[in-house]
């Protein structure tokens, strides 16, 4: 390769950093209102979460089983396509889940964005995001709470598809019977949460 | 409805580092920076609105391409710096010693006729081989190899002067 060749193809291989370049344009972007969503991960007892925060408020909360990109790809098509890495306008939200599992919190005072939850599943998940925290209540409870006292299935499944776990509590919701239910992020993250708050017996 | 637009961020991730490459040739390294965030805070603002989901990069680069026109005519407008006494001092340094700099380099990129300007920009701006080269212009392997050493002939010939 001639020296001319070299010069040509080392000036502009220059290492930009891709974290320096998204939180520039993080800033610049919510300076602008062009920020509608921004997320960021944070390491947790239940493995790596990821966080989701929009002007109104808290959108999303993803456990790591769930792959990042099909999470970023149903926030871009159901709130909006201009969705940024952008962990300053998480820090809030990641704070208090910080101090929630280290015991040092109870409740949470970001407020929730509803707008990935319609329908009767609204009903049911406004209803738990009303459960004190460690207490328990119950799926037919929930359901009744919506206004359908019979649709207990559907407020499991509405329970199941939680977009926002950990901060609208769907771990308190139990069977009626005592039984643990179901948990969209495995029943040992329930298990876990349950203990940290002190309704089952700490297991380790 | 139905248009399905990917994270604006999984964009970002996947085409900054050529964009700023680009931008590095385009309007010299010291701007590029600044150059790749109006591109990109261009896009971010215009994204919603796309009717469609395709070519995005092609769309950035046509982003890009604007703002770098943009920066360019703003270096060229600028006024020179510093009273009138002050100019000869100045112009002095600015004459190309034995090194050029990399930005004098493209600079001389950007003054080739517009094939031989293609052609090297995709050689180590978008590193492609010749063939994709070739593919890129609609010409053959042969031309696009013809252009690439006609440019670089053309601007060894400027540099010893």
């Amino acid at each position: 390769m001639t020296e001319l060749e070299d010069q040509l193809r080392r000036s502009v291989a220059g290492p930009i950093d891709p974290e320096r370049v998204a939180s520039r344009l993080a800033r610049r972007a919510a300076d602008a209102g062009l920020l509608d969503v921004a997320y960021a991960r944070m390491d947790s007892p239940l493995g790596e979460l990821l966080v989701a925060v929009t002007r109104r408020g808290l959108v999303r909360v993803a456990y790591e089983d769930e792959p990042e990109d099909e999470v970023l790809a149903e926030l871009a098509d159901r709130v909006s396509p201009r969705v940024l890495r952008a962990p300053q306008r998480t820090d809030a939200v990641r704070r208090e889940l910080a101090s929630y599992f280290a015991r040092r919190r109870r409740g949470f005072e970001t407020r929730v964005d509803w707008t990935l939850v319609r329908g009767f599943a609204r009903g049911v998940l406004s209803a738990t995001a009303a459960v004190p925290y460690g207490e328990v209540t119950t799926y037919s409870a929930m359901a009744a709470a919506a206004g359908s006292p019979r649709a207990y299935r559907a407020a499991g499944n509405a329970l199941g598809s939680n977009p926002i776990p950990i901060v609208v509590p769907c771990h308190r919701v139990l069977h009626a019977d005592g039984g643990l239910g179901g948990y969209a992020g495995g029943l040992d993250r329930k298990r876990h949460l349950l203990a940290l708050e002190g309704v089952l017996p700490s297991v380790r | 409805m139905g248009v399905h637009l990917p994270p604006f961020q999984a964009l970002v991730d996947a085409h900054a580092a050529e964009l700023h490459r680009f931008l590095v040739a385009s309007v010299g390294r010291d701007q590029a920076e600044d150059c790749l965030q109006e591109t990109l805070l261009s896009a971010l603002r215009a994204y919603p609105r796309l009717r469609h989901g395709d070519n995005l990069r092609a769309w950035l680069y046509k982003i890009a391409h604007r703002k770098a026109t943009d920066a360019v005519r703003r270096i060229v407008r600028r006024p020179p710096p510093g009273d009138l006494d002050a100019l000869p001092a100045a112009a002095e340094p600015s004459v190309p010693a034995h090194e050029p700099s990399d930005d004098d380099v493209w600079l001389m990129v950007r003054v080739l006729p517009a094939k031989q300007r293609a052609a090297v920009v995709h050689r180590f701006v978008h590193d492609l081989d010749y063939r994709s080269i070739a593919e890129q212009m609609g010409t053959t392997e042969e031309a696009a190899r013809q252009n690439v050493s006609a440019g670089l002939r053309r601007m060894r010939k400027e540099m010893d002067r």
